[in-house]
C-alpha cells in the first residue's frame, strides 16, 4: 500500500506541469478512477483544505490522502512520492543549465524566454486577481498591500500574517452581523 | 552559520506561509534575493522559465532550484524538505483533529482577507521579474530590451485568445528562444 501510495503520486508529480488547479485531472484519474482511494467529493474538500493551508497545494493534497490512507507514514510516502520528479529533473536540468549559460547563442533564447516568462507571470496575477478579488474589501486590501510592497520592505510573512488577523478580527466583531449572509465559496460562487 | 541550516530555515519560513500554492512563493524567494547573496533576479527567471516548463508542482521546482543554486545537490534536497515538512505537520493535524477545518467561519474570514493579499505580493513579485528580465545592465545603467518586451506583449496577447489557452508553457519557451535567436536579442 505504502509502495502504491509512493508510485501513484510520483506519476503526478511526474505528469503534471505547473501544480495547483492544473494537477487536478490527474489526482482524479490516479486517485478516484483508477485506485478508488477517496470519492470525487472527497478529493475536492482536500483540495479545499490544501489551498486554505500554508505550503504547495499538490504537497497538501498528498499529506492529506496518504494521511487519511494510511495514517503518518502513508502521508509521508505520498509527499515522498510527489517530490522526487521535481527533486530529480531540476537538479539535473540546474546542472546542466549553469554550463551552457555562458554560450552566445544561449543567451539570445534566454532574452526570448524571458519576454515569455513576463507574460506567463502577468497571466498568472490576471488569473489569481480574477478569483480573489471578489469584493470591495479584497480589492482595497489587494490595493494596500501593492502599495506597501512597491513602497517599504515590509516582509512578506508579515503581510500574511497581519491580514489573516484582519480576517478573524472583521468576521469576530461584524459576523454577528452577517451571518445571515451566504457563505461565499472557494471559487466565489455562492 | 552552516548554510544548509540557513537554507532549511529560509525554505521552512517559506513552507509555513506561502499560502496558496506554487506562485506564491515566488515573492518569498524575491525577499531572499535581497537578504542572501544565494541567488540574484536573473537567476529568478531562470528558475521560473525551468520550473514552469518541467514536470511538478512549481513552488517544488523553484525551491529545488534555488537549493541547488546555493549549495548544490544537498542544497536542493535539502530546500525542498524544508518547504515541505510544515505542510506535512499542519495538514496531518488538520485531518487528525479537525474535520471541517475549512468550512469554519473565521478561518475562511482569514483566507478571504489573505488571498487579496497573495495577489499583490505575487503582483509586486512579477514586477521585480519584469525589471530583471527585461532590462538588461550596461556599464551600471539599465538599458529596455525592445525585443523582449514585444514578445512579452504578444505572447500575453495571444494567451488570452481561446485556441492559445490550453498550449503548454513549454511551447510558450520554445517559441520565445527561437525568436530571441533569429532576433540576436
Amino acid at each position: 500500500m505504502l509502495v502504491q501510495l509512493y508510485l501513484a503520486f510520483l506519476r503526478i508529480g511526474g505528469l503534471t506541469f505547473g501544480g495547483g488547479l492544473t494537477m487536478l485531472p490527474m489526482l482524479k484519474y490516479e486517485l478516484v478512477e483508477k485506485n478508488h482511494w477517496i470519492t470525487e467529493e472527497e478529493l475536492i474538500d482536500c483540495y479545499a483544505v490544501g489551498q486554505c493551508t500554508p505550503g504547495i497545494i499538490a504537497i497538501n493534497t498528498a499529506t492529506y490522502v496518504g494521511f487519511k490512507k494510511k495514517g503518518v507514514t502513508g502521508g509521508i510516502f505520498s509527499t515522498l512520492g510527489m517530490v522526487t520528479p521535481s527533486l530529480v529533473i531540476i537538479t539535473i536540468l540546474a546542472a546542466s543549465l549553469n554550463t551552457i549559460l555562458d554560450n552566445v547563442w544561449v543567451g539570445h533564447a534566454l532574452m526570448g524566454i524571458r519576454g515569455v516568462v513576463c507574460a506567463l507571470m502577468f497571466n498568472t496575477v490576471l488569473n489569481l486577481a480574477k478569483k480573489s478579488l471578489v469584493n470591495v474589501s479584497t480589492c482595497i486590501i489587494c490595493a494596500i498591500v501593492l502599495a506597501l510592497c512597491l513602497f517599504t520592505d515590509i516582509p512578506s510573512v508579515i503581510i500574511v500574517i497581519v491580514t489573516a488577523v484582519i480576517g478573524v478580527v472583521s468576521e469576530w466583531y461584524g459576523g454577528s452581523k452577517s451571518k445571515n449572509e451566504k457563505v461565499i465559496g472557494e471559487d466565489g460562487s455562492e | 552559520m552552516n548554510i544548509l541550516v540557513e537554507l532549511f530555515i529560509e525554505f521552512f519560513k517559506i513552507g509555513l506561509f506561502a499560502v496558496g500554492g506554487g506562485p506564491a512563493t515566488l515573492p518569498f524567494l524575491m525577499d531572499l534575493t535581497e537578504l542572501k547573496p544565494w541567488f540574484t533576479m536573473q537567476d529568478l527567471t531562470n528558475m521560473i522559465a525551468v520550473s514552469e516548463s518541467t514536470p511538478g508542482p512549481l513552488g517544488l521546482n523553484m525551491s529545488t532550484y534555488a537549493g541547488y543554486q546555493t549549495a548544490g545537490i544537498i542544497g536542493g534536497i535539502t530546500a525542498t524538505f524544508a518547504l515541505v515538512l510544515p505542510s506535512l505537520v499542519i495538514i496531518m493535524l488538520i485531518a487528525k483533529f479537525l474535520e471541517n477545518f475549512n468550512k469554519n467561519r473565521y478561518v475562511q474570514a482569514a483566507f478571504k482577507m489573505i488571498r487579496p493579499a497573495v495577489t499583490a505580493l505575487i503582483a509586486s513579485a512579477v514586477l521585480n521579474v519584469f525589471r530583471a528580465s527585461l532590462f538588461i545592465e550596461v556599464d551600471g545603467k539599465l538599458i529596455l530590451s525592445v525585443g523582449s518586451l514585444i514578445i512579452a506583449i504578444v505572447v500575453v496577447i495571444l494567451i488570452q485568445l481561446k485556441p492559445c489557452k490550453k498550449i503548454h508553457p513549454f511551447f510558450w519557451f520554445v517559441a520565445g528562444a527561437t525568436a530571441g535567436c533569429i532576433l540576436r536579442l
